[in-house]
């Protein structure tokens, strides 16, 4: 019979691919198939699309560019894949990546579902990952890894940055709108607590769903709770949106608002009129100095917008990876991981920076307040710096870590 | 006409067994991830294709197997074997409930309760202090199948699976051609007329919500197991919409159809990957195109092809049951 012998034929052909498939994967001279592939997993299409999204493959690619292409003589390449937001897809993409593409390390993560489940992958099929665009401090406790890198900010970063500075300069009662999911309950918490270290006293919080447009009743809630300081525990629209309805409302010059975590671009979204006078920490910001200005406008030519801290975090942390494996000489992921841990970060990102032993780099973190409009001279020129908060104040005491790995020393 | 279904049915199943020694070709554990959809779909259809009820909210089903099973077997160390049957059983109590209520109105309505009452679930996922919120139930152990069989191996994982899911599809198989599927069929057909002949609808809908919602609930357990994780994009109700989407793409008259259509979805969303944001759009097109040219569905426009082949085909509503309820149609 014809279909039985089609049939027959395509069993065999497959096989034979199958054991081609398996055979190419098997390492030589310490580089797992000559070359060193790094994977950008990021929304491509949904809400974080515009925080990383294509511009954190620009970041990456233009690391690799920069380190010249190959290290010890192995090419780079890079790939990118969208995790949709959901941690399921992000982590069967990644399971994919390292298991049948031979992926080296995952770069970006934004989503928090997405990176713990990415990191639990990293973590089994020992390959490396690195987060930069999302917050969840579990990442270096409950779920740290030698594999795996927490590397721009995270929540203890945020709330530490921006609860004790305000606290230190007179900003003594809080009220939170916060976004009611693990996130934002999170960082309520986290910031609450150091208020009261600091001898400030939360007042009350409202609590909204993800992705509300109407702010009204939180803002009057706001008004009417008196406090001196508004926190707001969301980030993207959700911020967008409460920040907008607070100045509509009247609510803003007296009382100010502090933004937990806001980006960059969110500034360009309020517009300065809105946002002035906001305070916000971020571990990065075009204009600082020089070094992030040379970046920052490269960066430009190709996307068209400045970088934030996830962008700038994506291409510093692909450049430490890169130099880790040119000093371990092999892609072998102990090996880079442990040079990882013990080199220092020096760039435009990072000065003195260090990965801790359960995953955690520890660098300066940024108190920013937004200019007003006629403060602001030119394009893109949006905040003056207020305070620099050593790294080892903004994150969490390594003593404090509960992570697994730490029990061995 | 059999005989074609039953050579390609036969290659389709070869396909299944083979793919763990295919890595090159396609990766085992997105062909896992698309197997559960199969079942979820067709689980789903037996509601909408098999009785005429149009549930909004199956979603609720999928992520409460899911979630059940994974908070089962991760803080209390059920076997994962035991997880699964009591994240199918938690979620046809489930279904019982909702469909108890759903079932005291019809079309629209009906719809509009089971969507509210995901909703609920949704929310309930959402504040429970278990799930992790938008984190996520994450490093659900797999653990060793009836004792012996160890998940963490993937290949194996892929045996169990494989046979959890054409179990789950012979169960549909049978319920559809059972004399309690005839009765769905009736009740389908013309409710008015089961009811004067004297069976008690309201009973045989919440029986079929009963077993939909289950297997609905298993394969949303299978999930968490493969995926080590439970998340709320599970409960979502774009979860719900999608099932919807597979069903009607596959052929909602036909028993194995949504089965297609869940393979498709899945397809496209996998490997249009590189296309980033176009994904939407893309399957947007294609769903439309689907709509257009074949209203049956892809599985329902075949069968139809292979039954009408001599004859012009004047009527526009021809089922496909009264051939397919025996010829042995696979997976």
């Amino acid at each position: 019979m014809p279909a039985k012998n089609a049939f027959t034929t395509i069993a065999l052909s497959s096989a034979v691919l199958g054991i081609g498939g398996i055979s190419s994967a098997v390492a030589d001279d310490g580089y797992t198939d000559d070359v060193v592939r790094i994977g950008v997993l990021t929304d491509m299409s949904g809400i974080y699309s515009d925080l990383s999204g294509e511009a954190a493959v620009t970041a990456v690619e233009m690391a690799v560019e920069d380190f010249g292409g190959e290290v010890n003589g192995v090419p780079i390449e890079v790939i990118h894949g969208d995790h949709r937001n959901e941690a399921d897809t992000g982590a069967s993409r990644a399971r994919e990546w390292y298991d049948s593409e031979g992926v080296d390390m995952i770069n970006d993560l934004s989503n928090s579902g997405v990176a713990l489940a990415v990191a639990a992958v990293a973590d089994e099929r020992e390959r490396h990952a690195i987060v930069n665009s999302s917050s969840t401090v579990d990442l270096t406790n409950e779920y740290c890894s030698p594999y795996v890198t927490h590397y721009t900010y995270d929540a203890h970063s945020l709330a530490h940055g921006t609860g004790k500075s305000i606290v230190e300069d007179g900003g003594e009662s809080w009220f939170f709108l916060t976004v009611d999911f693990a996130f934002g309950i999170g960082l309520e918490e986290q910031v609450s607590e150091v208020v009261r270290d600091a001898g400030g006293q939360v007042v009350g919080a409202a609590r909204h769903p993800l992705d509300t447009s109407d702010f009204s009743s939180y803002a009057l809630q706001a008004q009417a709770s008196n406090a001196e300081i508004i926190g707001i525990a969301s980030t993207g629209a959700d911020a967008i949106n409460a920040i907008n309805a607070l100045a509509e409302f009247g609510v803003t010059p007296d009382q100010q608002p502090a933004a937990l975590l806001l980006w960059y671009d969110d500034i360009d979204s309020l517009g300065l009129e809105t946002a002035q006078e906001l305070l916000l920490t971020n571990a990065f910001y075009w204009d600082a100095d020089e070094d992030t200005r040379e970046f920052s406008e490269r960066f430009y030519e190709r996307t068209d917008r400045m970088p934030n801290m996830a962008h700038a975090g994506n291409y510093s942390s692909t450049m430490h990876y890169l130099k880790a494996i040119e000093e371990a000489g092999s892609d072998d992921s102990a090996a880079v991981s442990e040079a990882m841990r013990e080199m220092k970060i020096n760039d435009f990102f990072a000065s003195d920076g260090y990965i801790r032993p359960n995953g955690r780099m520890v660098h300066d973190q940024y108190l920013w307040k937004v200019k007003s409009p006629d403060a602001s001279e030119y394009d893109y020129d949006y905040l003056e710096l207020v305070t620099t908060i050593p790294g080892e104040e903004a994150f969490q005491p390594l003593e404090e870590s509960t992570c697994h790995l730490l029990d061995d020393e | 006409m059999r005989r074609w279904l039953l050579v390609l049915s036969t290659i389709g199943l070869a396909a299944l067994l083979l793919v763990p020694f295919m890595p090159s070709l396609v990766y085992d554990i997105f062909v896992m991830k698309a197997l559960c959809f199969v079942l979820f779909a067709c689980a789903f259809n037996l509601l909408l294709g098999h009785t005429g009820i149009l549930s909004f909210g199956h979603a609720a089903f999928f992520g409460t197997g899911a979630y059940v099973t994974g908070q089962l077997v991760k803080e209390y160390g059920v076997p994962t074997d035991l997880g699964i049957l009591a994240g199918g059983l938690v979620a046809a109590l489930l279904g019982a409930v909702i469909g108890a209520l759903a079932i005291r109105r019809s079309g629209i309505y009906l719809a509009m309760i089971t969507l509210a009452m995901s909703q609920l679930v949704y929310f309930f996922f959402l504040q429970a202090p278990f799930t992790g919120a938008e984190d996520g139930l994450q490093r659900i152990p797999r653990g060793v199948f009836l004792g012996i069989i160890d998940l963490r191996n993937d290949t194996a994982l892929y045996y169990v699976v494989l046979a959890i899911i054409g179990a789950g599809l012979w169960v549909i198989w049978r319920t559809v051609n059972s004399p309690f599927g005839h009765v769905l069929r009736a009740i389908r057909e013309h409710e008015p007329r089961a009811v004067s002949l004297g069976y008690p609808v309201a009973r045989y809908k919440v029986m079929v919500f009963t077993i939909s919602a289950g297997l609905s609930g298993i394969a949303g357990s299978l999930k968490a197991i493969i995926f080590q994780l439970a998340a709320l994009s599970d409960v979502h109700w774009h979860t719900s919409g999608d099932v919807i989407l597979m069903t009607l793409l596959g052929g909602m008259n036909t028993i194995f159809g949504p089965a297609v259509g869940a393979a498709i979805i899945s397809t496209l969303g996998h490997y249009l990957d590189p296309f980033g944001g176009w994904v939407t759009v893309i399957t947007g097109v294609v769903f439309m195109t689907c709509i257009l040219v074949f209203r049956r569905g892809v599985l329902g426009q075949i069968e139809q092809r292979f039954q009408h082949r001599s004859e012009p085909s004047t009527s526009t509503e021809v089922h496909a049951e009264p051939d397919t309820s025996n010829s042995p149609n696979g997976a």
